[in-house]
């Protein structure tokens, strides 16, 4: 397919801009105008209309096909919730209108829906507090390390250390180290969970805090959260809940009471706000009393007379995560969401996710290697080591299924399971989709037991196959106009 | 119930049996007793409808209909129909990441002429599919500038948006780097002051076109100047005003960032919003976030994948060159189409609109006694202007009148309680320029005979 600016024809125009009304022509100085025009594409609006419906005709989606992508929450994404943030009078807000004075009186709707969603999220979680600035989960595992830093900062602590456990989503030691810490990595039991004789070797006067994602990405709820809390505690560390997998527990238990002083949310996955093919996301963070003092500002509080308003004056604060208030728009979306689903309906959630995520690993169980032999939460992680003996690997079988119209499942994550295939399901799949899944999967094992197919030529059902991404790191071409010239 | 678990009391009991066990709490096993929530006191599910009409309640408490003055960085753009309505689709909003790149080529082109448009726009080589604002844009390129040079000094000019300095002194302030601020004199980058803080230490030097007082400016001089000590540019820019003004690209800056909040997206109380980042060539091992390259398929054809992986947290963890995993898509994506729509024509025209409302706006406000319209420096559609009386007041009594008359500069600077920024977007109308100067000449005769 041709690129937007193959498309261009000089002179075309695909939209006509207000009308300039005043009669005044204004100059830019010589010196400092632009010398060479910028090269976007000239193109009428139907031109702009068929690129982008034809460009959208080339993904996979939720919305046109199904979509396990485990450890992803690749969830329907009801549509009122998009309603709900174009709703006018929200869309259209400035964010700078509370921060003029009396400004908050009129952004009253925007600031006690942030509190009522505070409100919400808190009594989900068990935490006590959220701040909704994060841009997205890993800004809100930074934002979260960060009030980590203060803490032992404010209490004199000497902290060299975090730990994560081999499982997490590499976003963790990533993040910890950014914020100027070292990783300890524990490695996984035979059961899937972290082990807990090598992370009590592990636990020193050092160690700032330890990550955990419960579920972990390995599909497995460890049952020892609350010793480890304990541990972690022992020694003034902090115990950061990774909300990646939220979407398992809700209702079932909540990180604030099994001992986790700070988490996110993600609320592209148990709150339903579209992914959009890689972000926007919005990453709240819920803290207890103990790390409230060092939530970022501003926060939105109630006061007295029942109006609401944005508080900065925290003097333990870690300061400005973000520009404003976090990603509105999505906020709404998660509000919308959640206030429709209710307490039965949010617990319905993981009941059904789980439940979804068991009927696919007993499905398949026999089919392919289960690393963890054991029922699961939200999502199972089978080995294709089996049909990779037989030449077909995790890859392939990727490629299979996207001939069959279905999104793969994650594969060769996480980074501890070899050939690692990771199904999340979610709970808006029916059992007749899972069905289809079943047994596509299960020919793909039989076509690798018989030899039948060259994998390596799959897909072929898509609009290209495979890529050379060798070639493509190599040759680098990042941008249409550096091989073209038109580089000022 | 929520009507998004499709399965049917059959369903479930099936299911169950093909799991081997009697009942959903059976698959909760490991969530101990001692583990169950102390409480999860939480409304009825509500319908749809109901959902609606609370968030339209909450809707209508906030102002409706104010006339935008206030920019910042945020500003009030037309956004074209077609924008919305393409961005609606569900294959591109239901989407995910691309990691399997044959079913995912609609977002990967469509990221890498993103890409392309912000080089283009930027006069650029390289740029990265977004980060989450222009904010943290930012702070990513300070610490891509530190990763290159190695050194450890940063020098900010005072014209860089207060909002991003906080941003900035946040995330540095428990790693060990020295930051040191330019002032601003008569709207421009000092370049006395800059040039004596420019030293062999200094990994890059800050600076932003427009500046947060509106003044644009050609710093051709001061990159000279920190390329003689080895020192890389950064320049956060507003995309608009790029259509009239010399971008980083043709002054050689190194690296460029912004908030693209002004291409095609809405306002949308702080985010979603759009960071980007372009650089030099040399530099896009170094860029953070994902990055988008062409190649070809098994047949030859060609076809976009996800490229320079290893520098990401999902491969790399903890050396990674960003924490970063979700950027902003979607934003990327719906600014492409603002772009595709607008054109290079389009683009040369909006900012010229933008140029010339602003000026009247000027002109019209000077015939105010008492309103000193900055002209010290050249500006693009947002100018600085002192008032008789507090900037605050003023904007504050003209709320109820219709208009967010513009962002008082005492907020984030002392001393400069009677001065405000505006900025005029092609929205704003000559009749409403001119009530605006009506509202604001009544606001400053009662406030001055209190007086």
């Amino acid at each position: 397919m041709d690129l937007i600016f193959e498309k261009s024809v000089k002179g075309r125009r695909g939209y006509e801009n207000p009308a300039c009304d005043v009669d005044v022509v204004a100059e830019v100085p010589v010196n400092l105008k632009r010398k060479e025009d910028c090269a976007w594409p000239e193109l009428s609006e139907l031109d702009v209309v068929r690129h982008f419906t034809s460009l959208s005709q080339r993904n996979y989606a939720i919305d046109t096909q199904f979509y396990p992508l485990g450890s992803c929450t690749m969830k329907y994404n009801p549509k009122f919730t998009e309603t709900a943030c174009q709703t006018p009078g929200l869309a259209d807000l400035h964010p700078l209108l509370p921060q003029l004075k009396q400004g908050e009186k009129h952004a009253q709707g925007a600031l006690e829906l942030m509190y009522e969603l505070e409100q919400w999220l808190a009594e989900i979680t068990g935490l006590d507090y959220f701040t909704m600035q994060p841009l997205a989960g890993a800004h809100g595992e930074l934002t979260g390390v960060m009030m980590m830093a203060a803490y032992h900062k404010a209490r004199g602590n000497k902290k060299k250390y975090i730990i994560v456990p081999d499982s997490a989503h590499g976003t963790n030691p990533a993040t910890a180290s950014i914020a100027g810490y070292d990783i300890i990595s524990i490695p996984s039991d035979r059961d899937g969970s972290m082990d807990m004789e090598i992370l009590k070797q592990h636990v020193t006067d050092e160690v700032a805090g330890l990550m955990l994602t419960c579920p972990n990405t390995h599909g497995v709820f460890n049952s020892n959260v609350d010793e480890i809390a304990k541990l972690i505690h022992s020694v003034d560390g902090i115990m950061y809940y990774d909300g990646a997998n939220l979407n398992a527990i809700l209702g079932r238990c909540r990180p604030g009471d099994l001992g986790f002083d700070v988490m996110h949310i993600n609320t592209h996955k148990t709150f339903t706000t579209p992914h959009g093919g890689g972000g926007p996301g919005a990453g709240p963070v819920g803290v207890n009393k103990k790390l409230e003092p060092f939530l970022p500002i501003s926060r939105v509080v109630k006061k007295e007379d029942g109006t609401f308003a944005l508080n900065y004056n925290y003097p333990d604060s870690i300061g400005y995560i973000s520009s404003f208030y976090g990603n509105f728009g999505l906020l709404v979306r998660a509000f919308a969401y959640i206030v429709m689903a209710g307490q039965e309906g949010l617990k319905a959630v993981s009941d059904h996710a789980v439940l979804n995520a068991n009927y696919i690993r007993a499905k398949l169980k026999d089919t392919f290697h289960l690393e963890f032999d054991r029922i699961c939460m939200h999502e199972s992680v089978f080995s294709a080591k089996h049909q990779a003996a037989c030449g077909v690997h995790a890859v392939d079988i990727a490629k299979y299924l996207i001939d069959q119209g279905m999104h793969p499942p994650t594969v060769y994550f996480p980074l501890t399971v070899k050939e690692a295939v990771m199904i999340e399901p979610t709970e808006t799949e029916s059992k007749q989709t899972m069905d289809l899944f079943v047994k596509a999967m299960k020919e793909v094992d039989h076509l690798s037991q018989e030899g039948q197919t060259d994998f390596s030529n799959l897909p072929q059902t898509t609009p290209v196959t495979r890529p050379d991404e060798v070639r493509a790191a190599r040759e680098l071409n990042t941008n249409f106009f550096e091989l073209r010239g038109h580089i000022t | 119930m929520i009507p998004y678990i499709p399965n049917t009391e059959v369903d479930v009991q099936e299911m169950l049996k093909a799991i081997g066990v009697k009942s959903i709490d059976d698959l909760f096993i490991d969530i101990k007793p001692q583990h169950k929530p102390k409480s999860f006191n939480l409304p009825e599910s509500k319908s749809e409808f109901e959902v609606l009409e609370y968030i339209k309640e909450l809707a209508a408490k906030n102002v409706q209909d104010l006339k935008y003055f206030i920019g910042g960085g945020y500003y009030d753009h037309y956004v074209p129909s077609a924008v919305s309505a393409l961005i609606s689709r569900g294959e591109f909003y239901t989407a995910y990441t691309p990691y399997q790149p044959e079913c995912s080529q609609g977002t990967l082109q469509a990221l890498y002429e993103f890409q392309s448009s912000i080089c283009t726009l930027t006069g650029m080589e390289a740029a990265n599919a977004s980060l989450y604002d222009g904010g943290t844009a930012l702070f990513e390129a300070i610490m891509m500038a530190i990763r290159i040079t190695k050194r450890k000094k940063i020098v900010m000019d005072g014209g860089v948006s207060p909002i991003y300095r906080k941003i900035i002194d946040t995330y540095t302030s428990n790693l060990d780097y020295e930051f040191c601020e330019t002032p601003v004199e008569h709207g421009h980058s000092s370049r006395s002051e800059i040039k004596k803080l420019l030293d062999k230490d200094t990994a890059a030097i800050i600076l932003q076109n427009p500046n947060f007082f509106g003044a644009i400016d050609d710093f051709t001089d001061i990159v000279e100047e920190a390329h003689a000590q080895g020192v890389l540019v950064i320049e956060s820019v507003y995309p608009i005003s790029l259509g009239l003004i010399k971008p980083p690209g043709e002054m050689d800056v190194d690296i460029v960032t912004g908030e693209g909040q002004s291409l095609g997206l809405s306002l949308n109380f702080g985010g979603p919003y759009l960071g980007f980042m372009a650089t030099k060539k040399k530099y896009i091992r170094k860029l953070p976030g994902r990055i988008v390259g062409e190649t070809v398929d098994k047949n030859g054809q060609r076809c976009f994948v996800n490229t320079l992986q290893a520098r990401e947290q999902h491969i790399r963890r903890e050396k990674a060159t960003s924490n970063i995993c979700t950027n902003v898509s979607l934003c990327a994506v719906q600014s492409l189409i603002y772009m595709s729509l607008l054109g290079r024509e389009g683009l040369k025209e909006l900012a010229q609109t933008n140029l010339n409302k602003a000026e009247f706006m000027k002109q019209t406000l000077e015939k105010i006694d008492g309103v000193q319209v900055k002209r010290s420096s050249p500006s693009f559609n947002e100018f600085t202007v002192c008032l008789p009386i507090d900037a605050s007041i003023v904007v504050e009594k003209m709320i109820p009148m219709g208009f967010a008359a513009g962002f008082p500069l005492g907020r984030y600077y002392e001393g400069m309680d009677n001065y405000m920024i505006i900025a005029v977007t092609e929205k704003r109308t000559k009749d409403e320029i001119l009530e605006y100067a009506e509202a604001l000449r009544n606001v400053l005769a009662s406030e001055l005979a209190k007086t």
